[in-house]
């Protein structure tokens, strides 16, 4: 061993060109013919069926990227067109309440003036018939307290007024001068 | 690859020293060459006897890196989120490290140390399967050097982690003295626990490495240099023996693939699992 290597140390101080770079000589021999086999059964057997899974990868990997961007695509596509519903329903609705409340305020101005109206009719007959009875309170009293009076004067005065036409008479001054002193305190 | 040869087969022209061309020595034989320890010392480009003596392993470490670089700045350049085929499979490879190495191994935490353990993980493959390239035929792995390197990259990395989380004394105490255990037995685990941490684990990351390496080299030689000699040389009935080395170096060959592989994979899954030693609370 020891000669061995001392004989290999001579031969290297020998060494020059090529040997300095390149294995011993069947090294690179036997392992150039392996290293073809390899690379023969590698490239023509083995590489064509991985190349064919990786290709079938690539392209799987391609599709679904596309699938992908074509469903991003609708999706976005879905957005637009619900955004424009959308803004086409907040449009009607705004319509449909602004309808509203136009209505809203006719009916009530409507109902308003119809209760207005109520009111004054209510007010007008109320007061039409306040008028009848007062009218018919006046007649009946103009009547009684006529007889009233005048038996009470026939009674004091002791002599019976009984022709009619002076006693209409007589009562008739008596209440025009009553009725004017009242309107002229009233 | 032609090229090489006419400039090998130019170059022997050349040089007329030589009793026989390399091309003439490579289908001859002059007696069995047996493998030594030897072979991973060639002899010297230039800087003989210096610091930056450089040899064909050096060489080939120098073409190993340089291949890395391009392969990844080819497929980096050009990646593209639909892969290509060698985008696909470097990135197999990339997946590979992350789903089988870091994240079973250090989990959620390991995502910081993605970037160092890929690149551990490939530059190791690549220095490995230099050893059955034709031209090459040396792993840059197998001379020592190159693997201690990484492993004082990882053990650096790993005590520089560790220290930074738990403090030193913390670091100490949880790596020397594990918890749990009645307090005589650290008379007998804590110099254990020392000579692992300090020493055990860089030492055994950089020497299964080059061994592996060492090993498989000096069996594919073994095998080539006899299937030479059977060939060229024997006489008769031992011809044929040149037919079972041969098959036994192709087997050997890609053995050698798959180690080269199996190291890389060993190699980084221990850094991880180092890693993950020293940033964990308590072990």
């Amino acid at each position: 061993m020891i000669a061995q290597t001392l004989l290999l140390a001579e031969e290297s101080s020998s060494v020059q060109g090529v040997d300095l770079i390149l294995p011993e000589p069947y090294d690179l021999l036997w392992s150039l013919v392996i290293f073809a086999i390899i690379v023969v059964v590698f490239s023509k057997v083995l590489l064509p069926k991985l190349q064919k899974v990786l290709d079938e990868r690539a392209d799987l990997i391609q599709g679904g990227i596309e699938k992908a961007e074509k469903a991003q695509a609708e999706a976005a596509a879905a957005l637009e067109e619900y955004t424009a519903q959308l803004t086409e329903a907040r449009a009607e609705a705004a319509r449909i309440r602004e309808d509203a409340r136009v209505e809203a305020a006719q009916i009530l101005a409507d109902a308003r003036r119809r209760a207005g109206t109520d009111a004054e009719r209510i007010v007008e007959t109320a007061q039409r018939q306040i008028e009848a009875e007062r009218h018919q309170a006046v007649v009946s009293l103009r009547t009684e307290v006529g007889t009233l009076a005048t038996e009470l004067a026939s009674r004091i005065v002791g002599e019976s007024l009984a022709d009619d036409a002076r006693q209409q008479r007589v009562i008739d001054t008596f209440l025009d001068d009553l009725e004017s002193t009242v309107k002229a305190e009233g | 690859m032609g090229n090489l040869l006419a400039a090998v087969v130019s170059a022997e022209a050349a040089d007329s020293g030589q009793s026989q061309s390399y091309i003439e020595r490579m289908f001859s034989s002059d007696g069995f060459h047996a493998p030594s320890i030897a072979d991973f010392f060639p002899p010297a480009i230039f800087g003989d006897g210096t610091i930056f003596e450089f040899n064909r392993i050096m060489l080939v470490r120098v073409i190993a890196a340089v291949a890395l670089l391009l392969v990844f700045w080819f497929v980096a350049s050009r990646a593209k989120v639909v892969p290509g085929r060698f985008q696909a499979a470097i990135e197999f490879l990339i997946d590979f490290v992350k789903d089988e190495i870091v994240e079973p191994v250090m989990g959620h935490e390991g995502k910081r140390f993605m970037p160092f353990l890929t690149t551990l993980f490939f530059a190791i493959v690549f220095f490995n399967i230099t050893g059955v390239i034709p031209f090459l035929n040396i792993a840059s792995t197998s001379l020592i050097g190159l693997p201690i390197l990484m492993a004082v990259w990882v053990y650096v990395l790993y005590l520089s982690e560790g220290i930074k989380k738990h403090g030193l004394g913390g670091y100490l105490k949880n790596n020397l003295f594990p918890p749990g255990v009645p307090k005589p037995i650290y008379l007998l685990l804590t110099p254990i626990e020392f000579l692992q941490v300090f020493i055990l684990r860089p030492a055994t990351l950089a020497l299964r490495l080059a061994a592996n390496m060492i090993s498989g080299h000096l069996l594919l030689v073994l095998c080539f240099a006899a299937t030479q000699y059977f060939f060229f040389e024997a006489a008769g009935a031992m011809k044929a023996m040149g037919a079972v080395t041969f098959v036994a170096g192709f087997a050997f060959v890609l053995f050698e693939i798959f180690v080269a592989l199996l190291q890389a994979y060993v190699f980084t899954m221990l850094s991880a699992v180092y890693l993950n030693m020293a940033l964990e609370a308590e072990h």
